[in-house]
């Protein structure tokens, strides 16, 4: 979770969920039709082109509510699904003056999808373990440790609107990375992705931020493991009718790998399957022993929609960042001021 | 085929006609793009029944440095970066090498370079005022991103929509084949609409923001930019790149600048990430941070 992001934005908790359940997509909401035939590209690959929307309400671990359920029945789908979406609406003026204020970033700017659950009424998007929640933490090294406190320090300041520098702002608001870096998580807008095909590759272009993550498909080998990547290298291959991606070559910089697992041991692999004309099961592993008890797994359904990409020019129109910058000397110097007087 | 290189086959059959010995020793012809020999080249079918533009595509020319003739140059700190900051000479991209400014145009052009090292984020309204977009890490816009000297992809399959990825800032831009309509949007890489025309991919871009350069000399548009691109295939190795410009708002015609873009060969190439928004945040917010000391 790029938590900093989501603080930001007062959104920490909102509806990001993946699952995994291997049995579940065996025999899930997103299994295979028997009317439906596989789209093939001339060449044969199985065809997953298209523009698709990830959005969803289901939460990526399953939430108390759900009374321990991985999959809901009609009625209480009804209610989970409502009590989320009123969770998550930013449309409603009853939380008091800072939420109201905060929540005048609202509904508008926002991705109607994500106030939906998954078609399969799962609770979570957490398919295993079977609890629906992230295992827990291993204990980290000191090294380790010492990097995380000064990554929180680093948030806590960016949250009290005192941040030292850009470095305090985290990928995200630095415009650095979004949902473009793998396992891909839902989030509040532009959840959109547009998949090409071409002999030997899949390329998945994903909205935020602007970037097309090439994936051959030709068997060949990773890139020298001194070369590291924002996005990693993915390297993929066709089981069936799924393409199985495989990503390394991570960046270690601090927040740069997903959950700050540690680049060296961490591993993902996602798996892409269309089981319908209007849907992919995206499920992605991941593991790493330096940082979770045990691997976990998520399946989120990909949508087909007849939305276009549009850019998403970041980094460009940051003004926000020199706001924040400027509103921290702002607060200093006035505290400085401040301190003057009363001495 | 571009009029410059119909140009160049008649020049050549005329002087074949006077002088057999003279033809066969004109070996500079072979260099040039699009050059007479490959004229009858018919690229293999891609997925989609037109010629196959799948691949890595890179452009061999100094033009992001200045796309009109230059001389090798000092970097803008020379006392800091030495040598490293030079940039090499470069015969022009441009046809006929003149840009056809309006009047008052050209002293735009000049300040832009003069202060293209210049940022000053303070303000918004002044944001983009100076300073080249690409020391800033901005989206390139077209034709700069197809001549920045980075390698780029072309992923053409069966759908309607062929992906340009570059491995500049991952700039990328969707190439929608057939779209009716004008561009929804105003955006750096512009909204692109494609078409075939025989051999040769013909884009269409408009819905262009103003602030993106076509050099770091300083050359500009404004946001009614209009570009024509035609991509041909002229061998299995390359194509032929050619781009006609049309801003009523900064030039008095269109104009038109060409190069070849050559197929990168290695076995394992790849794009790779050239992110660069790290490259540039200290230039850019660096004035803004907390520092030890008196703050500001």
């Amino acid at each position: 979770m790029d938590r900093r992001f989501f603080t930001a934005f007062g959104l920490l908790g909102a509806g990001v969920a993946i699952v995994s359940l291997p049995a579940v997509i065996a025999q899930g909401p997103g299994s295979p039709t028997k009317t439906w035939i596989p789209a093939r590209t001339a060449w044969g690959d199985p065809d997953l082109q298209g523009i698709w929307n990830n959005a969803t309400s289901t939460p990526l671990q399953r939430p108390d509510q759900a009374g321990g359920k991985q999959v809901l029945t009609e009625e209480e789908a009804a209610e989970f699904a409502e009590d989320l979406a009123h969770g998550l609406t930013r449309d409603r003026r009853d939380g008091g003056a800072a939420v109201d204020v905060n929540r005048a970033y609202n509904e508008h700017w926002m991705d109607p999808k994500r106030l939906e659950i998954t078609a399969d009424k799962r609770t979570s998007l957490i398919v295993d373990p079977p609890d629906g929640r992230i295992p827990p933490l291993v204990p980290l090294t000191p090294e380790r440790e010492r990097r995380r406190l000064a990554l929180a320090e680093a948030t806590r300041r960016f949250n009290d609107g005192l941040p030292h520098s850009h470095l305090d702002g985290g990928m995200p608001m630095r415009c650095i990375i979004r949902t473009d870096r793998p396992p891909y998580l839902p989030i509040i807008y532009n959840n959109t992705f547009q998949v090409f095909q071409s002999p030997g590759y899949v390329v998945i272009q994903v909205e935020m931020i602007h970037s097309a993550r090439v994936i051959p498909v030709d068997g060949r080998p990773h890139i020298g493991k001194t070369l590291r990547q924002w996005l990693g290298d993915a390297r993929g291959r066709w089981e069936g009718r799924t393409l199985v991606v495989e990503t390394t070559n991570f960046r270690g910089d601090d927040g740069a790998v997903y959950g700050n697992a540690d680049p060296e041991t961490f591993r993902i692999v996602e798996r892409f399957t269309r089981v319908d004309a209007n849907t992919i099961d995206y499920t992605f592993t991941v593991e790493d022993p330096r940082t979770w008890t045990r691997p976990w797994t998520a399946t989120i359904p990909w949508n087909k929609t007849e939305d276009q990409l549009y850019e998403y020019a970041c980094h460009e129109d940051n003004y926000d960042m020199v706001h924040l910058l400027a509103g921290g000397r702002a607060r200093e110097k006035a505290a400085e001021e401040a301190a003057k007087k009363a001495r | 085929m571009g009029d410059r290189w119909k140009g160049v086959t008649i020049a050549a059959g005329t002087a074949a006609l006077v002088s057999v010995f003279w033809w066969a020793s004109m070996p500079t012809v072979g260099q040039a793009p699009g050059a007479p020999q490959f004229t009858s080249y018919k690229a293999p079918r891609a997925s989609d029944g037109h010629p196959d533009l799948n691949g890595i595509w890179q452009a061999l020319t100094t033009a992001n440095w200045d796309i009109q003739d230059h001389e090798a140059q000092a970097g803008p700190r020379p006392e800091l970066m030495g040598a490293y900051g030079a940039g090499p000479a470069g015969q022009g991209v441009v046809e006929g090498n003149e840009i056809p400014y309006q009047a008052g145009a050209l002293a735009k052009r000049k300040e832009n370079f003069e202060k293209r090292m210049n940022v000053d984020l303070s303000h918004d309204a002044t944001w983009h005022e100076t300073g080249d977009p690409e020391l800033k890490c901005y989206l390139p816009g077209v034709p700069r991103a197809t001549y920045m000297p980075f390698p780029f992809q072309i992923v053409q399959g069966p759908g309607n929509d062929i992906l340009m990825a570059y491995e500049y800032a991952s700039a990328t831009r969707t190439i929608r084949m057939n779209w009716k309509g004008e561009a929804p949007i105003d955006s750096w890489m512009g909204w692109s609409r494609g078409r075939w025309e025989g051999e040769t991919l013909v884009v269409d871009v408009t819905g262009f923001r103003q602030e993106t350069w076509f050099d770091r000399a300083g050359n500009f548009h404004s946001d009614a930019l209009h570009v024509v691109e035609r991509y041909t295939p002229m061998s299995p190795y390359h194509l032929l790149y050619e781009a006609t410009i049309e801003d009523p708002k900064v030039f008095t015609r269109p104009w038109k600048m060409s190069m070849p873009l050559y197929r990168r060969m290695e076995g394992n190439v790849q794009l790779l990430e050239f992110k660069c928004v790290p490259f540039t945040e200290e230039l850019l917010f660096g004035p803004f941070a907390r520092r030890p000391g008196p703050q500001r």
